[in-house]
């Protein structure tokens, strides 16, 4: 359905190119998952499919793409739009119209589609992905993963036969996830469509995977997901579980890995037993912040409702909870630059709600969602200077606190020209120029890599075991079963649960990350497993 | 329900298939918004033809009453507020340019003030003096019907979705029409964005003052504004839009022409239509000609573009109805006042009690036929809840 016939991609430029040699094949029916570090071209591949590149984005293309016998090379994007369907990252970014129905329609006006079939296929589209009560909602009020749905269902009404998605699970909670994900298999299972979709998180998608496309550095290697996980330098914890427990052939499920790990529980179950991650925090110490009876409201909603929170010197505090739950307005509302209607915040006895901007900062520094909010200026040496005197520390402070977090970043190269991780990097040296009491992180693990989440989740530790408290708001459980001692758990803007990370992540359903599922509490991550097994004190 | 079986059971008889299809059209619906554009023009044109408070007075009164009886609760629908207080503030600021002017002569001083003499170079001007009945008067009058007319296009814009009547553009229109409803949307997200950055700012300490701060809000809102931009013109053109036919370009030249000269035509033959003091010609002649240019751009120029449209607003007996009444009006009170030209404008001096014919009375008040004739307009509550 797909083929790449020693495709290379070079964009105007660009010193090497995106894509070299490419030969692929995408049999019709199958979910290919494409995977690889940020950076390392998966976008070019996915675009290069419906002929956005080069046609939309420049750049030259040798070699040949076509898909069901045409080619992209003499076809633009429009004249491919009945055969390929493309989503991408932002889906409320690629909405034209401003309803659910109507955007559903949209593709089909284009295509000339006869009135009587539009609205057929509209309420097909509508019921295949579970939609129908939202029909006539504006596209902006509606969530994530709803969002997410009526995107792919918009394009699913000209009848494609490839579906073409970036990144269609990365923002959103587990569970808006998981009806996302049934939707697209609902699609190949029974509308036999080919689906080519790139993830980050791959844990969520790898199980329902025919084949796996890894790039790395503009090659593109393709095969089972078994066989190319082997040695993968991306691979989620059920798959290093796997190979710490030496399994073959590899399980990709949670439910393959159980029925294998048997044995595997006998064998920890008789080394010393493991006790948790060591506890940070000092018994008996005040914290660092302390915030009573919060209460933030946009308009008539109540974003947090009475939230009472102590931070702790040296605890790392994971915030989780399903989008719009409150997370981000308690963030910003601990900060001080974020609304507050009631309640207190003191950290050291100073409210940072009531303080100079500049104070606030010193006191509890905030990286926001969009990080790249926080930068406007043409290098990265130049952010770092002026990082220096916001905040009136020594020259070079921000510098060297970046050297820190992320080593050899170029200080000549644009900010926005740096990789994903390599700018909230900056934006958190920025941040910690100030050098904060408290830090927080809103939604840091988006777009990052399982590379770049390692290197993020060692900064963390590191800021605590200095004695910064640290709250993260993230939906990768993932993430947080390997940083976090302590689990806040948000619904409504109440606070629901919160207590150490053993009890509350590996109980719940929806929060237990992939190990704690395949071999029960205390076991949180492959790497837990792998110095019990080895025999290393934790 | 209840009321639709026994129609069913009639429904073998041609009568009983029209009385259906009436009955199916005045289901709760959104009209065409054409249809109100129209009846609201009608009576914005009755308007515009006299000075008179009382048939001004009344046009206002049945603007209003349609509005309410037919407005839903979508945002567009509560600007009529908005275009009731410019409507106020034009009155008053008419009466005050007359007060501060000064203003005709003649008629019995009400208020005595001192004349301010301005200098040589606005010669002509001066600033107060007696402020006469008559000025006050002709300022309200003046004022009233440019009012008026403000209030007619309220109501077209409070009963009418403004991006339906955008769906409704002809074929050759389309991509203006687009690009209408795109930066529409754009919009919001702009001011979003603005505070979004505004806010983050604040995390790095405010940033300082002046062009510094200034540029760490604006860069990054740009930047966030291009990327969408670009981000959305990757989804449309990755979704089919701008598929074209194949033209000579000798017919899409000729195509430019007609659609551009047939919208000078048509500015010109309204210009003269509403305004009484042009030469007939330039009247409705130019505008029938200029219509009929247009037509034929658009036909042109629309064959080159191939696309179809869900759930069109389809134009039946209520819009007939509708758009009926305001032409009606229109028409009606130029008539009635043609033959009453006493009516038009009352006199000033001396300052008398205005009168006005039965005739353009009742013509204004075929204009709140369609508050009764036309579908209820749903909430969008009872969309969403259904």
């Amino acid at each position: 359905m797909i083929r790449f016939e020693d495709v290379t991609i070079t964009y105007a430029g660009a010193a090497r190119p995106a894509l070299a040699h490419v030969e692929l094949a995408v049999p019709e029916g199958e979910l290919a998952l494409v995977a690889g570090r940020t950076g390392s071209g998966k976008s070019t591949l996915l675009r290069a499919v419906n002929g956005l590149v080069p046609h939309f984005t420049g750049g030259h293309l040798e070699g040949r793409v076509s898909v069901a016998g045409l080619d992209t090379r003499d076809r633009p994007p429009r004249d491919l739009a009945h055969l390929v369907g493309y989503v991408g990252q932002d889906p409320l970014a690629g909405f034209v119209t401003d309803t659910v129905e109507e955007e559903l329609a949209y593709g089909m006006e284009q295509l000339a589609v006869a009135p009587s079939v539009m609205r057929k296929r509209v309420e097909e589209t509508l019921d295949l992905l579970g939609i129908a009560d939202l029909r006539r909602r504006p596209l902006r009020t509606l969530s994530g993963g709803q969002q997410q749905r009526v995107a792919i269902g918009a394009v699913l009404t000209t009848d494609p036969r490839v579906l073409v998605l970036d990144e269609p699970t990365s923002a959103l909670d587990p569970t808006a996830a998981e009806d996302v994900l049934a939707a697209v298999t609902r699609l190949v299972h029974d509308l036999g469509v080919t689906v080519l979709m790139a993830e980050h998180r791959m844990e969520r998608v790898l199980q329902y995977a025919d084949r796996l496309l890894v790039v790395d550095d503009a090659a593109v290697r393709q095969g089972t997901p078994q066989e190319l996980l082997v040695d993968s330098p991306v691979a989620p914890p059920v798959v290093e579980l796997a190979r710490v427990a030496g399994w073959t052939p590899l399980p990709l499920s949670v439910r393959d890995a159980r029925r294998r790990a048997t044995h595997l529980r006998f064998e920890l179950a008789a080394t010393p037993a493991y006790a948790g991650p060591p506890v940070r925090v000092a018994a008996g110490a005040a914290p660092v912040l302390t915030a009573s009876s919060v209460v933030v409201r946009h308009g008539q909603v109540v974003a947090v409702r009475g939230v009472d929170l102590g931070l702790h010197a040296g605890e790392v505090v994971a915030l989780m909870g399903r989008n719009g739950s409150g997370k981000s307005s308690l963030l910003w509302a601990l900060q001080g630059s974020g609304p507050r209607h009631t309640g207190q915040v003191d950290v050291g006895g100073e409210d940072p709600g009531s303080v100079t901007a500049a104070r606030a900062r010193a006191l509890v520094g905030l990286v926001p969602q969009t990080a790249a909010d926080l930068l406007y200026l043409e290098t990265v040496d130049e952010e770092c200077a002026a990082a220096d005197r916001e905040s009136d520390a020594a020259p070079g402070t921000c510098r060297r606190l970046l050297e820190r977090v992320a080593p050899g970043v170029p200080g000549d190269r644009h900010p926005r020209d740096l990789s994903e991780g390599q700018r909230l990097s900056l934006v958190l040296a920025v941040q910690l120029t100030a050098a904060p009491r408290v830090v927080l992180l809103d939604e840091p693990t988006r777009g990052l890599d399982y590379t770049a989440k390692a290197a993020l989740g060692a900064i963390v530790a590191d800021l605590a075991a200095q004695g910064t408290p640290v709250v993260v708001a993230t939906h990768d459980v993932e993430f947080v079963a390997a940083v976090a001692d302590r689990v806040v758990v948000m619904a409504e803007g109440e606070v629901v649960a919160d207590g150490p990370t053993v009890e509350v992540v590996a109980a719940s359903p929806i929060f237990a990350p992939q190990v704690a599922k395949v071999l029960g509490a205390p076991w949180l991550t492959p790497a837990q497993v792998r110095e019990a097994l080895v025999g290393v004190a934790p | 329900m209840s009321t639709a079986a026994p129609a069913r059971v009639t429904g073998g008889t041609a009568g009983g298939a029209r009385r259906d299809r009436w009955r199916t059209a005045y289901l709760p619906r959104a009209l065409h918004p054409a249809a109100w554009w129209v009846w609201a023009l009608g009576l914005a044109t009755a308007a515009s033809r006299t000075t008179n408070p009382l048939l001004l007075g009344l046009v206002i009164a049945v603007a209003t009453l349609v509005v309410v009886a037919r407005r839903g609760d979508a945002p567009w629908a509560m600007a009529f507020r908005l275009y009731v207080w410019v409507a106020v503030l034009v009155v008053v600021l008419r009466v005050a340019f007359r007060v501060v002017f000064g203003g005709g002569a003649g008629g019995p001083v009400l208020l005595d003030l001192p004349t301010v003499p301005l200098p040589e170079w606005v010669a002509g001007l001066t600033l107060f003096g007696p402020v006469t009945a008559q000025a006050l008067l002709g300022g309200f009058y003046d004022g009233l019907r440019l009012a008026t007319m403000i209030i007619c296009v309220g109501a077209a814009n409070a009963l009418a979705n403004p991006k339906r009547l955008l769906k409704a553009v002809p074929g050759a229109l389309y991509e203006v029409g687009t690009a209408v409803v795109v930066a529409l949307s754009l919009f919001p997200q702009l001011a979003e964005s603005v505070l979004r950055v505004r806010r983050a700012r604040r995390l790095r300490g405010g940033g300082g003052s002046g062009i510094r701060a200034l540029r760490g809000v604006v860069v990054p809102v740009l930047e966030d504004a291009l990327d969408r931009s670009l981000e959305l013109a990757a989804a449309m053109d990755s979704r089919g839009y701008g598929r074209t036919e194949q033209v000579a370009p000798g017919s899409r030249v000729l195509a430019g022409v007609c659609t551009v000269g047939g919208l000078v035509g048509v500015c010109v033959g309204v210009y003269g239509l509403l305004d009484g003091t042009s030469p007939a010609v330039l009247g409705a002649p130019m505008l029938v000609l200029g219509v009929g240019l247009a037509a034929a751009g658009f036909g042109l120029s629309g064959r080159r573009v191939r696309r179809t449209h869900y759930r069109p607003d389809r134009w039946q007996v209520p819009e007939v109805v509708t758009a009926g009444a305001g032409v009606v009006v229109g028409l009606g009170v130029w008539l009635a006042l043609s033959l009453d030209p006493a009516a038009v404008n009352p006199s000033l001096s001396p300052p008398v009690w205005p009168e006005v014919g039965l005739p353009a009375l009742a013509a204004v008040l075929v204009g709140v036929v369609p508050a009764v004739a036309t579908p209820r307009t749903p909430l969008t509550a009872e969309e969403v809840g259904a």
